[in-house]
């Protein structure tokens, strides 16, 4: 029988692997992508826990969040391809203009 | 029947989300995002909330893969030259980090019991027509009528900022 502890157990492995995705890698687009993987963990999460209550409200806030992801990937694919046009590679390691 | 639904989806979704941080050509990590977003609208459904898998699959798996994609052919991957991954004791301490955030939630999920049985019954008696769209447009439209018209500022402000970030420098 699955519970809610299968779905939220599902949604904390796959943060996890998102916050690991943003940690190890050096390309910029990889790190973008990893912000979506735990993005949608918490998307499960909102949704499991409105099931559990029978109250639409996470479902609302996860359409939300889809909403503001959507508008964020824009905006941060805008910046992308400018740090591009500058350096000619998605290097993170080479963004420490502000290091001191 | 449905454990197995849930075990495969949940499977595919873990493995492809495992495969999208370790592939060194951005494409294929696109590709495994699909796979993995594909999941987790199997999962949504599963879950009772079909308008939100319904959008899911619409606005991810739609519209912001074809955003990546078109990134990555006009940036031609990054040009990523070797090597792919940061160094390597800071990539040790970053994924025992990792691992102690999932240690803590098993812990949790483990330990407490209080909710435990009435959480259960709750989840297992939820009605089948929970998530369907009329039901969420009912409460999108009274409850959450100033969020959804924010939202479409928000979407109408990333659009606009957008085009001035890619139009490039204003000589």
């Amino acid at each position: 029988m699955i519970t809610l502890t299968h779905y939220i157990l599902l949604s904390v492995i796959l943060f996890s692997i998102g916050l690991i995705g943003l940690m190890i890698r050096k390309n910029l687009l990889i790190i973008l992508m990893s912000l979506e993987i735990m993005l949608n963990a918490v998307n499960l999460s909102f949704v499991t826990f409105s099931r559990m209550h029978a109250n639409l409200t996470g479902q609302v806030y996860s359409f939300f969040i889809i909403t503001v992801a959507a508008a964020e990937v824009a905006v941060a694919l805008a910046i992308i391809i400018n740090v591009f046009r500058m350096r000619q590679n998605l290097n993170v390691d080479e963004l420490s203009l502000m290091k001191w | 029947m449905e454990p197995l639904f849930f075990y495969i989806l949940a499977v595919v979704t873990i493995v492809s989300a495992l495969f999208v941080i370790t592939r060194k050509n951005p494409v294929i990590s696109i590709i495994f995002l699909l796979v993995m977003l594909a999941g987790m609208a199997g999962l949504f459904v599963m879950l009772h909330a079909h308008f939100i898998a319904a959008i899911q699959v619409l606005v991810y798996a739609g519209a912001i893969i074809v955003l990546f994609l078109f990134v990555v052919m006009l940036l031609s991957g990054g040009d990523a030259k070797p090597p792919f991954f940061i160094r390597s004791p800071i990539r040790a301490i970053a994924v025992l980090l990792a691992l102690i955030v999932l240690l803590e939630a098993f812990i949790i999920m483990s330990s407490g019991s209080d909710t435990g049985i009435s959480a259960t019954q709750a989840f297992n008696s939820s009605p089948r027509n929970l998530g369907n769209t009329e039901n969420v447009a009912a409460s999108l439209f009274t409850t959450y009528l100033l969020p959804f018209e924010i939202a479409s500022l928000v979407l109408l402000v990333a659009m606009i900022g957008a085009i001035i970030l890619s139009k490039g420098f204003i000589k």
